[in-house]
């Protein structure tokens, strides 16, 4: 086994390697000299992930956010929900297992929840076509919208995909279209829409479920009008050049609240929301109660307004005089 | 036995290789035939053998369009910056300096207000040759501006598109220009104001997935390449050749997404046609 890597993807290996020295201690009979032992060395990983994650490239950022373990959609919903009944269907073409959605319970609060399903095993996978979208996810999730317009309930929106599914069947069945029109038709909502991308989120597939009132990125989570690996393609004719199409980009959390793209960073724990999942979900569920309750202060009226002041004003240009 | 199945290279046709004087001649990019300049030009840059409609200038579109050439051309004091200082091979701030230095001054869309056939009229439209039509903050600027005037002023909108998609150089602030435009059709639709979305080759990624599929009618120019994901893109992850006609024009008018695919010599009339159908009777 080769321990000094210096593969910047495998930034995660010397935690890993504590983890499994700490587990290792673990499972040998206490006495007080190793209970020290332990202590130290988890003080020790606390600092080393706290020094990891301070410190990760725009690139290795992106890993976090596609890391395979990092918490999906369906994890939020069976962790923050009291009940949930998911509904399929666009009622037009077919049912899209790359976009959840349905109506549930957040702290007694009936909710509609929307959001891309990436699957963990190589069968979930396929099943949920890698959270890629095609045209009748996009139309479901509107339906779904429409339906929780009309009978009052906020709606919550989870952002995990690396785009919209790029297939012959999409196109003909109108994928930009199906993205066009949630757009238009997000923007005029009565209800609250609040938005968390806590995974990738990746171009026009990721932005179809994203015109809320409040966007809100996890830490490690990204946003970009194309992924790193196309634009290196495009851009530097070399799809090696990711990690510096990656800082180019602008797609971090902190980058994103700064060009005024986000509302709100939900933090982390220390090592990434896959290194502890429940405390992901306690931190997101927090920042959702808080924030369900600012929206709900607003009439309809000036929500909408909000809202399109929000994607208003960005954009970035100069104007002589 | 590689001899057997060595494959010929295909013979090259010579005419690729004649030197052709500036701006006589100009190739057809839908089926090879070298074509007079002057016929072309008759032919309103459309293709007098297969009907492939060449890409044509922003200024050569308004001319046409509007009622005696007569338009006022709007919100070209903003320009692009560099919000992100961005820097692939090339910087995109040279890149934007390079262009301005060429005289393209408008960015990749030029908006206009003028008479089209006597109805008062908003009309956008692309320009491929600046940056590839693509979409950034001055697109989604002056089209957003254009749209919320003509909602002031109770004035139909229409867009010309031609685009390869949101502009990468300004990273997610282009992406967001997608919202921002079609939050702002919304606001014409609720005015129960038209939107004619025209697609003109090519109208791809960003561009399609927001207001170029949102019109009260969606036109295309014949054989334009319109789609999401662009087929090399779609080619790379299916790993299949693409059918014949796959993303043109009269591919997506079969399947729906496209009321009409129209000659670029009746696009006037038409447009004219539906304005003055949409236009309400004052009561």
């Amino acid at each position: 086994m080769v321990s000094m890597s210096r593969d910047p993807n495998n930034f995660e290996e010397p935690i890993l390697e504590l983890k499994a020295r700490i587990e290792g201690l673990k499972a040998q009979p206490a006495t007080p000299k190793l209970e020290r032992e332990i202590d130290k060395l988890e003080q020790k990983l606390r600092k080393l992930q706290a020094d990891t994650y301070a410190s990760l490239t725009d690139w290795q950022r992106c890993l976090v956010a596609r890391h395979p373990k990092r918490p999906y959609t369906r994890d939020y919903i069976s962790n923050l929900f009291e009940e949930f009944d998911e509904l399929h269907g666009d009622r037009r073409f077919a049912d899209d297992p790359a976009i959840m959605a349905g109506f549930g319970t957040f702290r007694g609060r009936t909710l509609a929840v929307i959001g891309h399903q990436k699957g963990r095993d190589i069968k979930q996978k396929l099943h949920r076509n890698f959270g890629m979208p095609r045209p009748e996810g996009y139309r479901k999730a509107l339906r779904v919208m429409k339906t929780a317009e009309k009978f009052g309930a906020p709606i919550v929106t989870f952002i995990d995909t690396p785009g919209a599914y790029p297939g012959i069947d999409a196109e003909e069945r109108g994928q930009g279209e199906a993205i066009a029109f949630n757009l238009k038709e997000m923007a005029m909502l009565k209800v609250p829409v609040l938005v968390y991308v806590i995974g990738e989120g990746g171009s026009g597939g990721a932005l179809a479920l994203g015109v809320g009132d409040h966007i809100c990125i996890l830490a490690n989570s990204i946003y970009s009008v194309i992924s790193p690996e196309g634009c290196a393609s495009i851009l530097w004719k070399d799809a090696d050049q990711m990690a510096t199409a990656a800082e180019a980009l602008h797609l971090t959390a902190p980058k994103l609240q700064k060009l005024g793209l986000v509302d709100s960073i939900c933090e982390e724990p220390p090592g990434g929301a896959h290194d502890n999942p429940n405390q992901m979900f306690s931190l997101l569920g927090e920042h959702l109660a808080a924030q369900l309750a600012r929206e709900e202060s607003l009439s309809v009226e000036e929500r909408i307004e909000a809202r399109y002041q929000k994607f208003r004003v960005m954009g970035s240009f100069m104007q002589a005089g | 036995m590689s001899w057997f199945i060595k494959k010929r290279a295909p013979i090259k046709s010579p005419k690729d290789k004649i030197k052709i004087p500036e701006g006589l001649w100009e190739k057809c990019h839908g089926c090879n035939e070298v074509i007079y300049r002057q016929e072309l030009n008759r032919n309103e840059m459309v293709c007098p053998k297969c009907q492939y409609h060449f890409r044509i200038p922003p200024r050569e579109r308004l001319d046409k369009l509007f009622d005696d050439s007569k338009y006022t051309l709007l919100y070209n004091d903003i320009k692009s910056e560099d919000p992100l200082n961005f820097r692939a091979v090339k910087k995109y701030r040279d890149q934007l300096k390079g262009l301005e230095k060429r005289g393209l001054e408008e960015d990749a869309v030029w908006v206009a207000k003028g008479r089209l056939s006597g109805i008062e009229t908003m009309v956008a439209v692309m320009d491929f040759s600046f940056l590839g039509g693509s979409m950034g903050s001055v697109v989604g600027e002056k089209i957003t501006r254009g749209i919320e005037a003509a909602v002031e002023e109770q004035i139909p909108v229409i867009i010309f598109s031609c685009s390869g998609g949101a502009r990468m150089m300004e990273g997610a602030i282009s992406l967001m220009q997608m919202a921002k435009i079609s939050a702002a059709l919304a606001r014409l639709s609720e005015g129960e104001l038209p939107f004619i979305s025209v697609l003109t080759d090519p109208t791809t990624g960003g561009v399609t997935a927001s207001y170029a599929m949102l019109g009260d009618i969606n036109i295309g120019e014949p054989k334009a390449l319109i789609g999401f994901a662009g087929p090399r893109v779609i080619q790379q992850t299916i790993k299949q050749e693409l059918p014949d006609g796959f993303q043109r024009s009269e591919f997506l008018l079969d399947h729906g997404m496209l009321d009409m695919v129209v000659e670029r010599k009746e696009l006037k009339a038409v447009l004219s046609r539906f304005l003055r159908y949409f236009t309400k009777e004052k009561v």
